[in-house]
């Protein structure tokens, strides 16, 4: 049931990185993050699931509420380890994509 | 803004993939790939050999920043179907870091749209995460201001 969740695998699923640039800005509530999506609701509370148990985010009680929150050295640690190699290659693929654009395809 | 190129390497496994959406015709993406002036030029290296049939190989080299030292990337072509996949190993010679199995896969997306996927397989997993931590010889060091002479050659 409580399966064990990894942080590359957390990260690969678009809808979960936009829900970590939104808490980025500013902690907030499961119901506030939810409202900047169209999914579901229930659907929102997994994904928060899974980052929270990869401890991409960070949960707070005030009052009744629980807050979420970046949990920034975890996500320095994700980034630390690919970006050079995300960066290297992104260079590369915008270098082939600026030379082939001066190139006609060939119908 | 969403990044172009996108890198999922799972904790744990021995593989990684790499995807590129790109704003080119899959036959464009493709002739990237197999035409060595071009690959020369975004790959920053110099192509020795490139055969683009199954059972072929490939030979790549690259120099230092100051052409102080030589660097050979190598490995053999598995499977080609043109406009479609590659197949084939990569190998950095001279170097302790063990052969790859790589599967480049080519998609029309949209009119006009492509998309590349590449899947890396490495021997281990430790050999993976070394490989992803390596400070790049083979490509950053040359890449900024060398795109832009390029681009206004072909021009």
């Amino acid at each position: 049931m409580n399966l064990r969740r990894d942080v590359f695998q957390a990260i690969a699923d678009p809808t979960r990185r936009a829900i970590l640039m939104l808490v980025a800005s500013q902690s907030m509530t499961a119901g506030v993050i939810a409202a900047n999506f169209d999914t579901a609701r229930p659907t929102v509370s997994k994904h928060l699931q899974i980052l929270t148990e990869c401890e991409l985010l960070k949960q707070e009680q005030a009052g009744r509420e629980i807050y979420y929150h970046i949990n920034a050295k975890k996500m320095k640690e994700v980034a630390d380890f690919i970006e050079p190699f995300r960066q290297m290659w992104d260079d590369r693929f915008n270098k082939l994509e600026a030379i082939m654009k001066n190139y006609k395809p060939e119908k | 803004m969403e990044r172009k190129t996108k890198v999922n390497a799972e904790d744990g496994k021995q593989e990684l993939v790499i995807t590129r959406e790109f704003d080119l015709p899959v036959e464009l993406l493709f002739k990237a790939y197999v035409t060595p002036e071009i690959v020369e030029q975004w790959m920053g290296t110099k192509v020795l050999k490139l055969e683009n049939k199954k059972h072929g190989s490939y030979q790549f080299e690259t120099s230092g920043p100051k052409g102080n030292f030589a660097f050979v990337m190598s490995g053999v072509i598995h499977d080609f179907v043109t406009n479609q996949k590659i197949t084939r190993t990569f190998e950095m010679e001279n170097t302790p870091f063990a052969p790859q199995l790589e599967f480049l896969e080519f998609e029309t997306l949209t009119e006009g749209g492509s998309r590349l996927t590449m899947h890396i397989v490495y021997k281990s997993v430790a050999l993976r995460d070394q490989i992803l931590q390596l400070p790049f010889v083979q490509g950053i060091n040359m890449a900024h201001n060398r795109l832009q002479d390029i681009v206004n050659k072909l021009k």
